[in-house]
């Protein structure tokens, strides 16, 4: 952070023009520039700091474990040949100008897997809207595909400007000179550093050249050591709840359990009686304690005797679900898949329940607030910049401009800090210290119990089979409508109209079905939801893989040939992953007594996900052995952080399978730290193998992909090996598995 | 009360409440980061350190009852002279957000300090304390493995 806000002030860098403006790359046309956040004079965009210290890269994208800052400067360090080594990568500040158009294109209805070609440009230029409503937003699987075009235009301009600068210095041609790690090279060998460069390029106008060809690349398609590694491993890597700066204050807060309700009254002497607290501060909905250090705050804000004002929501888990059932005697908010005439026929009924989930990132919400009277500085490990920085604004009654917004690392996101939740509150303890920087870290218990979860939603399907295929799927699902609530909360603006992220997972997938309907139906508990690695395909691909399994149950056939039979006149693309897994898990041949297995697969977020679990009877307890798993990406910039975000996302949808739920009581949530809302652990977590196929024709997206067919696969291995079919989760509560 | 401790070979005097966790002498009083908050009850692991050359959950230490001289991540390897488990860390490119990453090492270290050549049920069973939920557990498993092939070949 000090390193780019030093760099700002030497303002020794180089604004590409070429980029998001007028450059000629499919739809990526943007009539007004926007202004370059890294200067004062303003010329649009900047992915690239050179000073004399080196070249810093820019990504406008947070680093919470994907990579995605890693993959984003390689598609720059390509074009500008830079020594891998020696790049060092920078989230940068807050602004409009890294606004993430390939959000996007999700917003239109249909399924990924058919859009047309036309329909893609439609989709870009909807990106636009990303551009006019600031969305700098780092998620939704769409950092590589947003910005394969726009950072290799910002490497080839800036190395085109360079050579051009070092053309005037040696009285040449630029034609005449190339670029290779760094530096300018003349024909008599003569090497500029781009260093030297840089100051005098920034001043040229940069042109705008074709990135260059696939065929020619040194990094991109290889397993690059990711540059933010190093700091990983020898403690250095600040996250949020690491930044340390002078005088500053520990604190922690606790807000009401009943999420949104108001303290009645409060004391704080017990707190204050605890060596370390200096102060209880009254937030309205609950208290924050200042501390020498953040142990004494948390236990500081554990003894502050505090009186709840009620939920808004109904108050246990008993009366939620039925608050979402009734959803089902109103209208749909979507049918957002209606093919044939469902209603003709009678086939086999199921219902799924699937529970609410916190998103539990290992480093908790914290953020870090300095108030000066007229500005407030944030540090924030943060997915939304602009969100955070509006939030911190409103909580301490700034103008946005006054409020400075700092990423750092984060220990995980998840889609949790897509919220801007920590950032308030951290503003709200700080406009009460002026002068006084504070650090706001919540509890594990704090944190599980505030969540904005993943919405719990029960769903109703009809499916019927003929001659060994599926002719029939109706599917029905009630959950709490996540995109008004949320769209209201981090825009300003309730997104209306069908509510996507109910649905998808269940109505696009690739299968060839004559009569097929998906509706959604928006409850309104007013419990608060939020995006959750994979948003709604975390539940649907559970939905539609185990009521797909069932059809091939009830058809007789292989559970896998049966969904080859339906996906292959859909998509290539998808039969080829289902096709790899076969191969991979040796599924045609004859299964190991005491085993069981399943597939399951998922088109979400660009990319379909074939998965594969087998299970292994050991003396009655049930062991998740071992996992395959097949996708298709498209073009691959990076396998081996490819293949860590496919097993990372299928470990994290089994984690959720076997052990997670958030249930309510008087309220409050009951679950409050790991042990009553566990993941798999070394030695329960399936052994894993991967394998990345290409067919795709467009990229598709790599972080959320991995999770939404694992719960599926392991369900349907489990009914392979016991009969028993799991229709809801988690799946502690109905096997004994090995914990 | 007035404390010292020795920290990666290095005393530090600590003014402190002595049922302050060692976690938090070592963030908050001391400034050292790398060690890392994740549960505050020794459920994910993300704390540990070793005390004497065993990994702890730094969260349920006393600093009164710390009994020995306490091993951090800082103090695992040098600048230029990484630890074996760093090398291999990277090597497999373990990390993924990195959080649970500094627990992760301090408990294979001390693993590999008692077995120089584990099984991987050996590794399951010592590393079943430390929580990731990026699910890197494949990777951290390999390198272990690794670290331990380096670490017998520096010894012989």
């Amino acid at each position: 952070m000090s390193r780019l806000g030093k760099i700002t002030r030497r303002t020794l860098l180089i604004g590409w023009v070429a980029v998001a403006g007028g450059v000629a790359f499919g739809v990526w046309k943007v009539r007004q520039p926007l202004a370059n956040p890294l200067t004062d004079a303003g010329s649009l965009n900047a992915f690239l700091i050179i000073d004399r210290d080196g070249v810093t890269i820019v990504t406008g994208r947070a680093e919470m474990g994907q990579g995605a800052q890693a993959t984003l400067a390689a598609m720059l360090a390509e074009e500008l040949d830079l020594d891998w080594q020696e790049v060092r990568l920078a989230h940068g500040p807050a602004s409009a100008a890294y606004y993430n158009g390939a959000l996007f294109e999700g917003a239109l209805g249909g399924a990924d897997y058919a859009l047309r070609d036309w329909q893609r440009s439609v989709g870009g230029a909807l990106g636009q809207v990303g551009k006019l409503l600031g969305t700098q937003i780092t998620g939704g699987s769409t950092s590589v595909r947003d910005g394969f075009d726009k950072l290799r235009a910002a490497g080839a301009s800036a190395r085109e400007v360079l050579k051009r600068t070092a053309a005037q210095r040696l009285n040449t041609t630029p034609d005449t000179l190339r670029t290779e790690a760094g530096a300018v090279v003349a024909r008599d060998g003569t090497r500029i550093p781009y260093a030297d460069l840089a100051e005098a390029a920034a001043r040229l106008t940069a042109p705008q050249v074709a990135p260059r060809d696939p065929s020619t690349w040194r990094l991109l398609g290889r397993e690059l050591p990711r540059p933010d590694l190093p700091a990983k491993v020898d403690g250095t890597a600040t996250f949020g709840v690491d930044v340390r700066l002078p005088g500053m204050k520990f604190a922690s807060v606790r807000m009401n359990p009943r999420l949104g309700g108001r303290m009645l009254r409060h004391d704080p002497a017990p707190a204050l009686a605890i060596a370390g607290v200096e102060r209880v501060l009254d937030l309205g909905d609950g208290i924050a304690v200042v501390a020498r250090n953040t142990w004494a705050a948390m236990r500081g804000a554990e003894a502050v005797v505090i009186e709840w004002g009620p939920a808004s929501y109904p108050v246990d888990s008993a009366a939620i679900r039925a608050r979402i059932e009734a959803a089902f005697d109103g209208s749909p908010n979507s049918t957002l898949r209606d093919d044939g005439n469902p209603d003709a026929h009678v086939g086999i009924e199921a219902e799924y329940h699937l529970p609410y989930l916190a998103h539990a990132t290992m480093e908790p919400m914290t953020a870090t607030a300095r108030f000066t009277g007229t500005a407030l500085e944030l540090w924030s490990p943060n997915q939304t910049p602009l969100v955070q920085q509006k939030a911190a604004a409103t909580a301490a009654g700034l103008p946005t401009e006054a409020v400075t917004v700092h990423t750092t690392l984060m220990g995980g996101g998840f889609g949790r800090r897509l919220e801007s939740d920590y950032s308030a509150l951290a503003a709200r303890v700080a406009v009460q210290m002026p002068g006084v920087p504070v650090q706001v870290t919540w509890s594990r218990e704090e944190d599980m119990t505030h969540d904005a979860y993943r919405p719990g939603v029960i769903a109703r399907l009809r499916g019927k089979v003929e001659g060994g295929r599926a002719v029939m799927l109706d599917a029905r699902i009630a959950g709490e409508g996540l995109m008004a609530q949320a769209g209201a909360r981090m825009m300003g603006i309730p997104v209306p109209g069908p509510d996507r992220a109910l649905v998808e997972g269940l109505f696009d997938q690739p299968y060839a079905i004559p009569h097929y309907r998906v509706r959604g139906y928006a409850a309104d508990v007013g419990i608060p939801v939020g995006f959750w690695r994979s948003v709604g395909a975390s539940h649907n691909g559970f939905i539609h893989e185990s009521f797909i399994d069932e059809l091939a149950h009830a058809a007789g056939r292989d559970p896998l040939e049966f969904r080859l039979d339906l996906v292959r006149p859909e998509s290539a693309v998808a039969a080829g992953v289902l096709e790899a897994v076969r191969d991979m898990s040796g599924w045609d041949q004859p299964k190991v007594p005491g085993t069981g297995r399943g597939v399951a697969m998922v088109w979400s977020f660009g990319t379909p996900v074939a998965e594969v679990v087998e299970v292994v009877d050991e003396g009655g307890r049930i062991r998740i052995a071992r996992g395959w798993i097949a996708c298709d990406t498209g073009r691959v910039l990076d396998p081996g952080i490819l293949r860590a975000q496919m097993e990372g996302g299928m470990l994290f949808g089994l984690s959720a399978a076997v052990h997670q739920e958030i249930t309510f009581a008087d309220g409050a949530v009951q679950e409050r730290n790991f042990p009553d809302f566990d993941s798999l652990r070394m030695h329960n977590a399936p052994r894993l193998e991967t394998r990345l196929l290409t067919a795709n024709p467009h990229m598709g997206g790599a972080g959320e992909p991995g999770v939404p067919p694992a719960a599926a696969a392991l369900a349907n291995a489990l009914f392979d090996l016991t009969g028993i079919r799991a229709r809801s989760l988690p799946l502690w509560r109905q096997f004994d598995l090995v914990m | 009360m007035a404390f010292t401790l020795t920290i990666n070979g290095v005393d530090h005097a600590v003014e402190a409440p002595d049922d302050t966790p060692l976690l938090w002498v070592l963030r908050d009083e001391l400034g050292m980061t790398g060690t890392k908050f994740g549960c505050g009850v020794a459920a994910c692991g993300a704390c540990t350190v070793q005390i004497d050359g065993e990994a702890v959950r730094s969260c349920q230490i006393a600093l009164s009852d710390v009994w020995g001289p306490v091993l951090t991540i800082e103090g695992l390897g040098a600048p230029g002279a990484p630890h074996p488990l760093q090398v291999a860390w990277l090597r497999h490119q373990v990390p993924q957000c990195g959080y649970c990453q500094s627990g992760q090492i301090l408990q294979a270290a001390d693993l590999l300090a008692r077995n120089p050549d584990p099984s991987d049920d050996d590794i399951d069973a010592a590393m079943m304390g430390n929580l990731c939920r990026c699910g890197t557990y494949g990777r951290i498993r390999a390198a272990i493995h690794e670290a331990a092939t380096l670490m017998r070949e520096q010894a012989q």
